[in-house]
């Protein structure tokens, strides 16, 4: 690793894709992620790697479905309304098994909503906006550190799954700077003979994502299937912050992840038995480590920047065992730790008083 | 018996047995007359000839060819509707030494792929372009194209195509002249035996273009569709050649002086920067300023937060910086939150500051009340105005910008005027970690030696007029 060096959240993604072996970037400039595409212009270049900015996010993630059928390591970024425009091609990238790693620095929506830190992207993200039965692996960063050390776990998740891996982060994350140390080298790229590449070899090779008949179809669907359930297994991560014996557990991501932390230690310094439970990834979601701690746990706060949609997620790992309640802010705004410290004493007092 | 010696034999670059077709697998899907299976012969025959079987990729549209690769033995890779030029555009940069042909429909190319041709053909992308206009959409039972015909009728123009509806029809070719990219663009029929020959002609030219790395190459082959049209396969042939040729006069429309798209070099070795290790080490006594400045964007704002936060790395605290961004910043306020600490930072947000760093009144009027009680206040003015002073808080007031402009001859020194005030009332940071923060981040060496002479002045003068 090299010596920490102060970088945006957006810059440790490029780096990150590029320490791992991204060697094509195709995309759409939108605020808050444009320096992802901007660093990525200056340095893909230099390593003889291709950077093109698209007519569209539509034209963008078919590039992502070109470059990766022909077998390299490519992203794309955007943000909310680009990601709308891209579900179509992200179905068939997931259709035709098609590794590809998006980063999702989200913003204010619905609509072009505004330019702060909203996570009303979750599920057209991690329910998989597009149509059809497919799931994106989705990895939420909470630091610049993990900006890029997940970017490069995308690329390897994309890759062993065949499948497009989603950096979801706001806009505070990617816009804000820390300290990162960045690996010093490049990762090795595994090969793809499956790819497309225009050679003898991988001549008979073809990527399609049509089944016309239903048997067919069929045994697809459950192939996919059957990658996400082995993803639910073998890939989630989360991090636990003085849950174990947490009275009350709070569950949040991204930017809220952060100032959830300084709420814990907050409400543990007033004698408080709070803790946090911080989803890594988002697909496979840490249903069973909730479900673990719903058993001693008395009540659970999801707080979120959207009206309520990890939430959900929450509630289905919990499964009616204990109260899960939404703590959220919107349109850009970021709850303070003291507002959230405010209401999860009104639940612990109400705890108290039952 | 006689002898019978095959003057025509399957091409090579078709299998031999179509068996990714799950029915019949010897005949094509395609109806008997339709242009598809005749343009795929004649992709198939240039293939051969140019001996590129091995270096092809095929890219199959959404549209009654969405199965080409069934057929052609190369690679193959079946795209979205519309978007083949896109995928075309990244699998040739990908590999440039493959040679990329797209093949798409009129619905494909000219209505929901219009956006994606027009910028691979203005970006002079090397692949060949394969554009088959059947006037109709074939796949979905025969409804309006773009390239349809006036009074034509289909599915959704039942009294035929009306120029008040749904107005004219889009002549590609036509369109993609305007452009400076293509270095090739012809237009053919299948409208009889000598159109089919020179059809086979600039399929061949095109790919060959490609070949030579001369750029874009389009084809737009004028195709029956005896089924959706409700003709024979003979007279769906008359009405390409007597009727969809006045509308889309045949002939090459664009050869291009050859000039070929350079030929990849591997740059030399690359490696980001690999920082050093922070000057100092972590100070033995706690550390915890949860700093917030802010002023009119162009004050220098993020780069005084910047500093900080660089300066705390280096030494050797956990920092963060976090700006607003946006259009906060067009509309001429900005602020950042820094946090400089001994304990690992948990929230980057600062909302109650313990400095607060004010470059001008509406931000010291719209953070003063957030700032904790016991806080420090820097603001760059006369006086706090005394309508919003607070008596809880350690306040400091110069005016920077005059003394900016006095002593480093610029007022955009201004920022680091403050920053000599903070750090002689502070000591916020050890002044060797500052001074290697303004050398790794103000690159030019005159702004370096007026930011100097700013940050001095600063701290003299707070020196003077504030000591405590
Ligand atoms: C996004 C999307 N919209 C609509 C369709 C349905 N669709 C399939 S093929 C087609 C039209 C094809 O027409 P054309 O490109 O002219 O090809 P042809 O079938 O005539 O060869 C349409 C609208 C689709 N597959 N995807
Ligand atoms: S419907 Fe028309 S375009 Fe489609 S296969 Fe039949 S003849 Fe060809």
């Amino acid at each position: 690793m090299t010596h920490k060096q102060l970088v945006k959240g957006n810059e440790a993604v490029v780096r990150g894709a590029i320490l791992a072996g991204c060697r094509a970037f195709y995309g759409y400039p939108i605020t808050p992620a444009s320096e992802i595409a901007e660093g990525a212009a200056r340095y893909l270049p230099q390593l003889g790697g291709t950077f093109l900015q698209a007519e569209s996010e539509t034209a963008a993630i078919n590039m992502l479905y070109g470059a990766a059928s022909a077998g390299l390591r490519s992203m794309t970024a955007s943000s909310g309304p680009g990601m709308s425009l891209m579900q179509e091609g992200i179905s068939y990238l997931a259709g035709a098994e098609l590794p590809c790693v998006i980063a999702d620095i989200t913003r204010g929506g619905p609509g072009l909503g505004n330019l702060n830190p909203e996570q009303g992207d979750y599920f057209q993200v991690v329910k998989g906006g597009g149509h059809g039965c497919y799931r994106n692996i989705v990895l939420a960063p909470d630091s610049c550190q993990e900006m890029a050390d997940l970017t490069a776990l995308a690329f390897e998740l994309a890759d062993k799954y065949r499948n497009p891996a989603v950096i979801l982060a706001d806009g505070y994350i990617g816009q804000m700077m820390e300290p990162v140390a960045f690996s010093s080298e490049f990762s090795a790229v595994p090969e793809k003979n499956w790819a497309v590449k225009g050679t003898p070899q991988t001549r008979p090779n073809f990527v399609t994502s049509i089944h016309l008949e239903a048997d067919a179809l069929e045994r697809h669907v459950r192939a996919l299937e059957s990658k996400y359930i082995a993803m639910g297994r073998d890939e989630v991560r989360y991090e636990a912050f003085h849950a174990d014996d947490a009275e009350v557990v709070l569950v949040g991501y991204g930017i809220v992840a952060r100032i959830l932390k300084q709420v814990v230690t907050q409400a543990r310094g007033l004698g408080l038995s709070v803790g946090l439970l911080r989803p890594i990834t988002l697909f496979p979601f840490p249903s069973l480590a909730l479900g673990a701690l719903s058993r001693h746990a008395s009540r659970f706060i999801a707080v979120e920047l959207s009206t309520g949609q990890m939430v959900e997620d929450v509630r289905l790992a919990v499964e009616g065992r204990k109260p899960v309640e939404l703590f959220s802010r919107v349109g850009g705004n970021v709850p303070t730790a003291a507002e959230v410290l405010t209401f999860v004493r009104s639940r612990v007092q109400e705890l108290c008083h039952a | 018996m006689p002898e019978y010696r095959p003057v025509q034999e399957r091409s090579r670059s078709f299998f031999p047995l179509f068996e990714r077709k799950p029915d019949n697998q010897n005949a094509t899907h395609y109806c008997p007359g339709c242009g598809h299976g005749i343009v795929h012969k004649l992709i198939a025959r240039a293939i051969d000839d140019l001996g590129i079987q091995d270096r092809a990729i095929l890219i199959s549209p959404v549209g009654c060819s969405v199965f080409a690769y069934f057929y052609f033995d190369t690679g193959n890779v079946q795209v979205a509707h519309g978007r083949a030029p896109a995928v075309a555009t990244a699998i040739k940069r990908a590999r440039p030494d493959a040679i990329v042909i797209s093949y798409q429909g009129d619905g494909d190319l000219a209505a929901i792929g219009t956006a994606e041709i027009l910028h691979a053909a203005a970006r002079d992308e090397n692949f060949t372009t394969i554009f088959i206009n059947n006037a109709i959409y074939g796949m979905t039972g025969g409804q309006l194209a773009p390239t349809s015909m006036v009074g034509q009728k289909s599915t959704t123009t039942p009294a035929g195509r009306s120029i008040w509806n749904e107005g004219y029809p889009l002549h590609v070719c036509e369109v993609l002249n305007t452009l400076d990219g293509p270095a090739y663009i012809e237009r053919v029929a299948l409208g009889d035996n000598k159109m089919i020959l020179y059809a086979a002609k600039a399929i061949r030219a095109a790919i060959q273009a490609q070949m030579d790395r001369r750029g874009f190459s389009f084809v737009e082959v004028l195709s029956p569709c005896p089924t959706v049209w409700g003709k024979d396969p003979v007279a769906a042939q008359q009405w390409v050649r007597d009727e969809m040729t006045k509308v889309y006069p045949l002939g090459v429309i664009r050869d291009r002086d050859p000039w070929t798209h350079p030929i990849p070099v591997p740059p030399p070795p690359f490696a980001f920067p690999s920082g050093a290790p922070p000057l100092l080490a972590k100070p033995d006594e706690p550390v915890d300023y949860r700093i917030k400045v802010a002023g009119f964007g162009g004050q220098g704002v993020l780069l005084l937060g910047e500093l900080l936060a660089e300066a705390g790395l280096q030494a050797g605290l956990s920092v963060s910086w976090l700006p607003s961004y946006g259009p906060e910043m067009r509309s001429g306020t900005s602020h950042c939150h820094v946090r400089l600490s001994s304990e690992e930072v948990d929230s980057p947000l600062v909302t109650n500051p313990n400095v607060l760093i004010a470059l001008n009144e509406p931000s010291l009027r719209k953070f003063l009340h957030t700032v904790e009680p016991g806080g420090w206040v820097f603001f760059n003015g006369d006086a706090i105005p005394a309508d919003c002073a607070r008596a809880d808080v350690r306040a400091v007031a110069l005016p920077m910008t005059s003394l900016a402009v006095q002593t480093a001859g610029d007022a955009k020194a201004t920022n680091m005027v403050m920053l000599g005030v903070v750090q002689q009332a502070l000591h916020l940071l050890p002044a060797a970690a500052v001074d290697q923060a303004m050398h790794s981040l103000i690159h030019s060496e005159r702004w370096l030696a007026i930011d100097h002479m700013a940050l001095n002045a600063g701290s003299h003068r707070y020196q003077e007029r504030c000591h405590v």
